[in-house]
């Protein structure tokens, strides 16, 4: 199988610039989440949709990101 | 001009036709353990960098028995051409490169981009993990003269007969966060080591993660000082970013004398009374 609907753009969450990472493996939408820096990746989630994937790991990307102390 | 060893890297191309080439062992290794579960280059080995690519009991690399075994169960012998991709811009794929290096494997390569650009550019994937014939895999080494270990760091610093690349991003270089935003911290104090120059790894790639030219990454280090002529220290956080920065320092620009500090700055920030800059 081959990957669909590739999409990677940036966004930003609680103060901090992410990237959010979306394909398509078959009927599963699968969405990970990198801090733009630097660029690693702390959260994924999978969907029946696009938009429930991004939501399941915003929601997880939320609240490890709330969790960030600047010092 | 081209890079100095420039078959250390093979195109997402390449690996597609070459893959099931006998002598050409394809493996992947992630950040994100389960990335290789959810598909992956067929025909490609995972190896998971929190199991495979390291002493599990005390911090280290991989001790040098566990590392034959690893390569004899994944089909490799000391002839085999072996090619290293992961996420996160090929992080633990040179990690991997790194230690493969210190054991003295001859052919390793790195495919430009890793599994970045073979999503985006809607390459097949398998779940199906290749039943690879065991071989017998006997490693050289260790060639430490690759690694720095703290006592070389420290003087190193006292004397500055080396130069000090942080390549952490520059938050965590100047002690704004003490680990990536999103992850756990792992440190105590926040900083960068006395006299090291903030270039975060992620500089020497291009959006789709391939490396960036030849002379783009000449001109991004000598920038900041950072030219042939001296030993290289590089550091991050647990080590796998700067294992990036040494690849890119040592087989794209040729730098003879560059090591990486594994140990970096969860050794670092923690140490009691070690000397931090904070800017």
């Amino acid at each position: 199988m081959k990957p669909e609907e590739y999409s990677r753009r940036r966004a930003e969450v609680g103060g901090w610039a992410i990237e959010i990472e979306t394909y398509r493996l078959g009927d599963v939408y699968h969405t990970t989440i990198y801090n733009a820096d630097p660029g690693a990746r702390f959260a994924r989630a999978d969907g029946s949709t696009k938009e429930e994937a991004e939501e399941r790991a915003l929601e997880k990307a939320s609240k490890y990101l709330a969790q960030t102390r600047r010092f | 001009m081209p890079y100095t060893i420039p078959n250390v890297l093979v195109t997402t191309d390449w690996v597609a036709q070459h893959a099931a080439d006998a002598g050409v062992r394809v493996v992947e290794v992630d950040v994100d353990t389960a990335a290789y579960d959810q598909g992956h280059a067929p025909g490609a080995v995972g190896w998971n960098w929190t199991s495979d690519l390291c002493d599990t009991l005390i911090r280290d690399i991989v001790p040098m028995k566990k590392l034959e075994e690893l390569l004899g169960r994944s089909g490799i012998d000391n002839k085999t051409t072996i090619v290293l991709y992961g996420d996160n811009n090929n992080w633990f794929a040179a990690w991997a490169f790194w230690q493969l290096k210190i054991y003295g494997h001859d052919d390793v390569r790195i495919m430009d981009g890793g599994r970045k650009k073979w999503l985006a550019e809607g390459r097949e994937l398998s779940t199906d993990k290749p039943a690879a014939a065991a071989k017998t895999y006997k490693a050289t080494g260790p060639d430490m003269s690759l690694r720095a270990f703290l006592p070389e760091v420290q003087a190193a610093v006292k004397s500055k007969s080396a130069s000090l690349v942080d390549v952490r991003s520059p938050q965590e270089f100047t002690g704004e966060i003490l680990a990536p935003p999103g992850l756990p911290e792992t440190c105590q104090r926040g900083g960068h080591i006395p006299g090291a120059k903030s270039i975060p790894w992620a500089k020497a790639c291009n959006d789709d993660g391939t490396f960036k030219s030849f002379e783009e990454l000449k001109s991004l280090y000598e920038a900041q000082g950072i030219t042939a002529d001296k030993p290289v220290i590089a550091y991050c956080r647990i080590g796998e970013r700067s294992s990036h920065t040494w690849f890119v320092l040592k087989y794209l620009l040729g730098f003879q004398k560059v090591t990486n500090y594994d140990g970096s700055w969860t050794e670092w920030g923690n140490l009691v009374g070690a000397a931090v800059e904070k800017p």
